[in-house]
């Protein structure tokens, strides 16, 4: 397993990220989070604000459109950061 | 953790707001000296395992769930200032294509997911790694409870946020016991996970991973010296 090429350990984490974000996903707990189950409990829950986002929820097929906006967006960002980077120090 | 709109007041809010911007424009400059040819092709890959991750809720307690912040295994894969800007774009993305986390509660699940897991996750993974021997078996471990200690840390500042600008009139001490009690189970659920990302990483490309460096120039330079020795 040692020295697997960069290549072939992005795509793991990719190929990774992607059947959690589309399979997995189905497993996760329903129950509403720490902080949702806290605000419950005390009392002001009700004081949140819901919008309507792209998308109605995380489902498999939303999940894994989730992960490749992310993945553009995070890697575009790196990528100009690198590049404004070299540029100055060319 | 994701806040949604309402729990906070518009000054408070829109202080968080200024807190995150300022800590990603900082973020941007400061990313430039970690993003090199093992980091940047990695950067964009962390962010979307990150939330590939934070879809998976996990049951902590009868009725409670909670998922990865990914502060800690971000910054310790690839530098704390390039996570602060993943993990910025996986809160950018759940709010406004999943509603997950208010408009007004962006600044604010920022700050508290991304900019405190960060920090504090460092800042305990470096802080063990001066402490303890300079083993690479060791790294993951580190990781794993500098994700643990920043989850309740964030719930305590969530706490923090809400006695400056909270809509609802809480008891703030009910409100920080029940926050950290439940945050410190999903701490444990967040230094299991990334103790296993870390490590599996680790175990395949020990270099790819940005906490390890110090470890892996240490024994380099041991290398070259017992080398140096004999010859």
């Amino acid at each position: 397993m040692r020295n697997l090429s960069t290549k072939w350990v992005l795509v793991g984490v990719g190929v990774v990220a992607v059947v959690l974000a589309g399979v997995v996903s189905r497993f996760a707990s329903g129950s509403p989070d720490g902080l949702t189950k806290v605000s419950e409990d005390h009392g002001f829950a009700g004081t949140g604000r819901t919008h309507q986002g792209l998308f109605d929820g995380y489902g498999s097929l939303t999940g894994v459109i989730g992960v490749l906006v992310v993945l553009a967006l995070a890697g575009g960002v790196t990528y100009l950061v690198r590049r404004r980077s070299r540029d100055e120090r060319s | 953790m994701h806040v949604p709109d309402g729990f906070l007041d518009a000054p408070t809010s829109a202080a968080t707001g200024v807190v995150a911007a300022a800590a990603i424009g900082v973020s941007l400059v400061k990313a430039r000296k970690e993003l090199d040819d093992r980091t940047a092709p990695m950067a964009g890959l962390v962010a979307a395992f990150i939330f590939a991750v934070q879809m998976l809720n996990f049951p902590v307690a009868s009725g409670t769930s909670g998922h990865l912040l990914g502060g800690a295994l971000a910054a310790v894969l690839v530098g704390p200032w390039t996570a602060v800007l993943c993990l910025s774009v996986v809160f950018l993305v759940q709010c406004l294509l999943f509603a997950d986390g208010g408009i007004t509660a962006l600044g604010t699940n920022i700050t508290l997911m991304g900019l405190t897991t960060v920090v504090v996750g460092w800042l305990v993974f470096k802080g063990l790694q001066l402490v303890l021997p300079k083993r690479l078996s060791l790294v993951p471990v580190q990781a794993g409870i500098g994700a643990l200690v920043s989850v309740p840390v964030a719930a305590l500042l969530f706490v923090a946020l809400y006695a400056v600008g909270g809509t609802a009139d809480i008891p703030l001490d009910n409100l920080a016991t029940a926050m950290v009690g439940v945050h410190v189970l999903i701490g444990i659920g967040e230094g299991i996970i990334t103790f296993l990302a870390v490590g599996a990483v680790l175990a395949v490309r020990p270099d790819l991973v940005y906490g390890a460096r110090p470890v892996l120039a240490r024994r380099e330079l041991e290398i070259r010296t017992s080398t140096g020795a004999a010859a």
